[in-house]
Formats: structure tokens, C-alpha cells, sequence
């Protein structure tokens, strides 16, 4: 298809010239009634005049019979730019007036009526010319023909209707070239759509639909299309990143596992050492497994699969039974574990994933904080604090420890799969508990943050109270009563 | 114990079987849907492991005919699909149990022993009696040996899911799943820290011990002279 006829079969353009040949239609009908109507009222007002005329001389004629009319029509015959007059006598000859002979339009009977003429005198003389007439009968067996010259009108409205076709034929070229224009603007800018879209199909994903910063509709819908591209971009990241991570950091678990099984096999001092390299290559299995569970869960919280089982419920109680759930290890490890809640708050969420989130990061302030037994064997010198509290729109979790914390450069960084910042490399994990829980706060439509509790890390979770958006229905039956 | 195993992967399922065998239970296998369903419904089993995804027929559709018509065997439905929604969706259709794959055979064995032995609703003890133990679901009263041990209540809910499933072997899985309601899978072992707790207030003044840790398993409590 070339450039023309796309442009002539672009939808703009048709309904331009559908717009255009309706535009036409009612002017044209509009011009030619108004003209119509024009000439009738001019014909009428002529004829009238010549009617007072008629009777003038009729009474004339009454005063002083055939010879003063035919005076009087000569005379006013003679002034230059004159109406045109005809007197015939009954033998059918000019008695008086400018006109050669009854014009034939008039004969047959018709008392009034357009005709031609041909002056005998002036500077049109010789030339025919259109003329309005009324022709009437005079008592002795004369007629007289009063007529006025209409040439001069004629013309003006001939010009006049010419003027209004000329008008018309230029607005409709006009309309036409307006149309074309203006649907090769829009055109080319759906164009630079179609080029952006087959361009990324073709794999470069980081190509955005230009805006011309006229905020109209295609503008927007330029800007919802980029929007759109940097989501999927983001989504695609994501795999990437997920499928680079699995090839980096799975690989070397797998690995260790196969030269173990293999150096089992190897291994000639029988049955005993079989077993041992069997059920550490178990172990490793099931370390493998967790670390693919967290990795696919991850990944299915950043599509958004698991919106629809949002519900409302009370946040204090999912602290209270996660506290209570990590209390004994934290007592185990000699920290004390003291949980602040503010009562009566509600939250739009999904239960398991956010005490999953805040067993993560219980779990990490545990790990991470110095054992309290050797630390004077003083449990409150290094405690754990669990906080809830509503900040606007949101409700707070924060989980606060006394332990090594984190660098302020290092902390953004933490949050990424498998990330294990250098000094924790020692301890078990799979890296992937604070990225976890960075995933179950986007889900939800909030945001987790690591700040200095001075000392110690303290995370900050934060997830709005009605839910990732505030159009999720909230039915009397999803309530959890706790 | 007769075990009907609906598993289209045949080499896990002559796993299962061969696994199942060495644990004293009888089990047999079908490869698809519609051979699994009829053999569901004239075989007397007592246990189904249901697997989700099977050829002919999926497995929520078959324990949801057999629910239909009335068949109350316990089934465990094996699924690749382990989200909340997913499992959700397995008890919902009648299963009785959901077990993500992939799962450790102690799990799956601990699992459906604690099912076929599950008494139906209507017969449930108001007592669990373990040797000198005894746990009163009504009054939420313990007392070992005529002394009252006083617990915690989700440290009374541990021990009355440990008793009603006394001589079984239960997993931290399942504890986890019963008593906390959780479904995934804490970093740290916390349930072993909370048995210990538990161990120390019903085990430690006395002679013999009743908890028992199962290596590689999970526990089981027991009055040792079974």
C-alpha cells in the first residue's frame, strides 16, 4: 500500500470528506434558494413599479386621449436610461416609444413576463437585452407595453452566483487539502506508534512512543502505551534477572551436590560412606528445593498473581502470633523480644504472605543480633522490638535489632535476590528473605525500608490499609475474626 | 493399610509404591483419571494420594465425583501448585490434605497415616490419654502423673494435635500447618525450639519420656511401653 492511499483510507480523511460533502450540500442549497428568492422579490418589485407606471399614463390617457399619451410616451421615451415603452396603434402600428416591436414573450395573451430587446439607442445599442415587461390594452383599440431594463441585475446576480460556485469549489479544495493535512499529521503520529511497537516487538524493549508535549489524546494515549512498555520492561528485568540468578547461584549448590554424589561413588570404603554422601546430597537437595520455592514465589508476587486473595484483617494479630511463634527462638538465642502495637487498626492483605514477610524479618533480627547469653548473659541488653502503627494511609511494621546493622550504601542493595552482604556470607540462607519481603510489599501495594535504629538495622515495612488499590471489594464474609 | 496411589508419572509413582511397601502399607497405581476414579470407587481404600494434574481426568474432578457420591475416603492431593489459592482450591474440592511436590516421603508417609487414622467429626475424643498423660479438650486441663502442668495455649494446641495423633509421626509440615496456620516455610526451625519448650514442661520431672523426636521426620508421642 503506498503512502497516498493509506493516506486516503485513513479514517480522519474519510470523515473529513464526509464532512466536507455535507458542508457543500447545505451551502449549496442554502446559495441556490437565497438566490431563487432573489430574483423573485426583484421581478415582483419591478413589475409593481411598472403597474403605478401604467396607471399614470392610463390616466393620462383619460385626460387627454391617444395624442397626449403618445406625447407623453415619446417624451419620456426619448430620456436617456428610461423605461422602455411601446404604444401600437389598432392597426398594429408604432404609435410611440423606444421599443421596435411588441416583444413576442408578451403576445400570446400574458399580461406581464421577461423578455429580450435590443436597444436602438445608447452605448448597448444593438446588443440584446433582458427586460421585465407588462403589456396592457387601451380603450380605442391601442396597446401599450411598459417594460424595464433587468440586463444590469442580471449580471449582478450571474456574478453573484458565480462568486458563490467559485467560493464553494475553493472551500471544498480547501476542506480537502485541510483533510489530507490534517489526517497525514495524525497518520504519521499513529506511525511513529506502529514503528515504536514493531520495533520492540523486534526485541528492543527500551524504545518508548516519542510525545509532542501537547497533552492531547494521543499524547495520553502515547504516555499509557509508555507506561505500559516500562512495566513490561520492568516485568522482563525481572525474568532476566530471576534466569541470571538461578544460573549463577543455583548452579553452585548443584554442583557441590553432584561432586559430593560423585565422590560417594568414587569412594571404595563401602556402604558407610555411601549413606553419608547420600544424606548430605538429601540436605543439599532440600536446601536447593526451599531456595527454588522462595525464588517462584517471588517471581509470582512481582506478576501480581496473588491479588484476588486479599482480605481484611488485623495486623496487631498477625504480629502478636508471629512474636509469639519466634519468641522461644529469640529466647534460645538470649534476646529478649518486645512487641508495641497499636490496637484497632485494620489492614487489606493477605495474611499468609504478610507473616511471611514479618517472620523474615523477625527471622533476620534474630540472626543477625550478637548473642545476648554471652553478652553479660543479659537478655534486654540486646533486644528485638516489633511496632505497628498507622502513618497516614499506611500501617507501619517496623522490626528493629541491636546487631551489626547495615551500611548506609549497602542497604538498597540488600534488598535484592540473593544479595548476602559480605559479613553474612557465614551465616545459613538463601538471600533471598528481605527480597521476599520487598516482593510481598509490592504486592500489596507498599514498600519496605532499612534505617539505622542506632545502633542495629531497623526494617520498615509499609503496606496501605485498603489494599494495593482501594477498588478491591471487601465482602462482610471475608472479615478474619481473630 | 491399602493405598490407591493416581499418579501419571510412573516412575514416581512406583516409588510411592515400592516406599509405601517397605512401610508395611499395600498400595496400588493408576496411570490416568478415569482409571483412578473407577478404581476409587469399588477398591475399599483408605487412603487416596490424588495427583493434581492427570491425564483424562484432573484430580480435583475426581475427589469432587467421589465427594459427590458420597465416598468419604481421605485424600491426599500432590500438586506442583503450592500457593495459598492453589491449596485453597484442593480443600476446597474435598481433599483432606494438599502436599506440594517436590515433598519428602516422610512427609507424604506421616501425612496419610494421620489420615486414615483421623476419626470421623462426630466420634471426636474430649480426652487424649498417653500413658500417665492425660489432655481434657474441654476444661483445656493437662495433667501427667495426677500433677497439673500448666501450658501456654498454642503450647496446649501443639500437644493436643501431638496426642490425637499419639503413635504417629507428625512433621514440622504439619505442625506448622495445624497449629500455626501457616503454609510457608520458616528460615529458622522455630517448631523445635517450641517442642523443646513443650518437652521440658511435660517430659523433664519425669522417668520416662513421652515426646519423641523421629530423625529425619519429625515427632511423635508415645507411651514408651507400646
Amino acid at each position: 500500500m503506498t503512502a497516498l492511499t493509506r493516506l486516503l483510507l485513513s479514517t480522519p480523511f474519510r470523515l473529513a470528506l464526509i464532512y466536507m460533502g455535507a458542508f457543500i450540500l447545505a451551502a449549496g442549497l442554502t446559495v441556490g434558494f437565497i438566490a431563487w428568492r432573489a430574483n423573485e422579490l426583484l421581478t415582483t418589485s419591478v413589475v409593481e413599479t411598472l403597474r403605478a407606471e401604467v396607471v399614470g399614463l392610463r390616466e393620462q390617457y383619460q385626460a387627454g386621449g391617444p395624442a397626449r399619451l403618445s406625447a407623453i410616451i415619446a417624451e419620456r421615451a426619448a430620456d436617456p436610461g428610461s423605461s422602455l415603452y411601446l404604444l401600437v396603434d389598432s392597426a398594429g402600428q408604432r404609435a410611440a416609444g423606444n421599443l421596435r416591436q411588441v416583444p413576442p414573450e408578451l403576445r400570446d395573451g400574458a399580461q406581464r413576463g421577461v423578455f429580450t430587446y435590443i436597444p436602438q439607442s445608447g452605448p448597448a445599442q444593438g446588443r440584446p437585452r433582458v427586460a421585465v415587461g407588462v403589456l396592457f390594452d387601451v380603450p380605442g383599440g391601442l396597446t401599450l407595453v411598459v417594460g424595464r431594463d433587468i440586463e444590469d441585475l442580471r449580471r449582478f446576480a450571474w456574478s453573484m452566483g458565480r462568486l458563490g460556485l467559485w467560493s464553494i469549489i475553493i472551500l471544498s479544495a480547501l476542506g480537502v487539502g485541510g483533510g489530507l493535512l490534517i489526517s497525514r499529521s495524525v497518520l504519521r503520529r499513529i506511525e511513529t506508534v506502529n514503528d515504536t511497537t514493531r520495533t520492540i516487538m523486534a526485541g528492543d524493549l527500551s524504545r518508548r512512543i516519542p510525545l509532542n508535549g501537547s497533552g492531547d489524546e494521543l499524547d495520553r494515549l502515547a504516555e499509557s502505551l509508555n507506561a505500559m512498555l516500562s512495566r513490561i520492561e520492568e516485568l522482563m528485568g525481572a525474568l532476566r534477572e530471576v534466569s541470571d540468578n538461578i544460573a549463577h547461584d543455583l548452579k553452585t549448590p548443584l554442583n557441590r551436590l553432584r561432586n559430593r554424589a560423585e565422590a560417594a561413588l568414587r569412594s571404595s570404603e563401602g556402604a558407610g560412606i555411601y549413606r553419608d554422601g547420600l544424606v548430605k546430597t538429601i540436605e543439599e537437595a532440600d536446601e536447593l528445593i526451599k531456595t527454588f520455592n522462595s525464588l517462584l514465589l517471588i517471581a509470582r508476587l512481582e506478576g501480581g498473581a496473588i491479588a484476588e486473595s486479599m482480605e481484611r484483617l488485623n495486623p496487631a494479630s498477625i504480629i502478636a502470633d508471629i512474636a509469639e511463634l519466634y519468641e522461644p527462638v529469640a529466647d534460645e538465642a538470649g534476646l529478649s523480644l518486645s512487641v508495641a502495637a497499636e490496637p484497632g487498626l485494620t489492614l487489606t492483605a493477605n495474611r499468609e504472605l504478610v507473616s511471611q514477610a514479618v517472620a523474615n524479618l523477625v527471622d533476620n533480627a534474630i540472626k543477625y543480633s550478637p548473642d545476648g547469653r554471652r553478652v553479660n548473659g543479659a537478655a534486654a541488653a540486646s533486644p528485638i522490638s516489633i511496632a505497628l502503627k498507622r502513618v497516614d494511609q499506611d500501617i507501619e511494621i517496623t522490626v528493629g535489632d541491636r546487631g551489626p546493622g547495615v551500611a548506609p550504601e549497602d542497604r538498597q542493595r540488600a534488598l535484592q535476590r540473593f544479595v548476602r552482604l559480605e559479613k553474612s556470607r557465614s551465616r545459613p540462607g538463601s538471600g533471598l528473605g528481605l527480597s521476599l519481603v520487598a516482593a510481598v510489599a509490592r504486592l500489596h501495594g507498599g514498600s519496605i525500608r532499612l534505617e539505622d535504629n542506632a545502633p542495629g538495622l531497623r526494617a520498615v515495612l509499609n503496606l496501605p490499609v485498603n489494599g494495593p488499590n482501594h477498588a478491591v471489594p471487601v465482602h462482610a464474609g471475608q472479615l478474619r475474626e481473630h | 493399610m491399602r493405598v490407591l496411589v493416581i499418579e501419571d508419572d510412573r516412575e514416581t509413582a512406583q516409588f510411592l509404591q515400592r516406599s509405601l511397601r517397605e512401610s508395611g502399607h499395600n498400595a496400588d497405581l493408576a496411570g490416568d483419571g478415569e482409571t483412578g476414579l473407577a478404581m476409587a470407587r469399588d477398591g475399599g481404600y483408605e487412603v487416596l494420594i490424588v495427583d493434581r494434574m492427570l491425564p483424562l481426568r484432573d484430580g480435583l474432578s475426581i475427589v469432587q465425583t467421589l465427594r459427590g457420591e458420597g465416598t468419604r475416603t481421605p485424600v491426599l492431593i500432590l500438586s506442583a501448585l503450592g500457593e495459598v489459592d492453589d491449596r485453597v482450591k484442593g480443600l476446597r474440592a474435598g481433599g483432606d490434605d494438599y502436599l506440594t511436590k517436590p515433598y519428602q516421603y516422610t512427609e507424604l508417609l506421616a501425612r496419610i497415616e494421620a489420615l486414615a487414622r483421623r476419626p470421623a467429626p462426630e466420634q471426636q475424643e474430649t480426652r487424649y490419654v498417653v500413658g500417665d498423660l492425660v489432655l481434657d479438650r474441654l476444661s483445656h486441663k493437662v495433667v501427667r502423673g495426677g500433677e497439673p502442668i500448666v501450658l501456654q495455649p498454642r503450647e496446649f494446641r501443639l500437644l493436643e494435635y501431638l496426642m490425637k495423633h499419639a503413635g504417629q509421626v507428625v512433621t514440622r509440615t504439619m505442625l506448622l500447618e495445624n497449629v500455626w496456620d501457616y503454609h510457608f516455610d520458616p528460615q529458622t526451625n522455630v517448631i523445635d525450639v517450641h517442642i523443646s519448650r513443650l518437652r521440658s514442661k511435660i517430659d523433664k520431672s519425669f522417668a520416662k519420656p513421652l515426646l519423641h523426636t523421629v530423625r529425619g521426620a519429625g515427632y511423635m508421642i508415645r507411651d514408651g511401653s507400646d
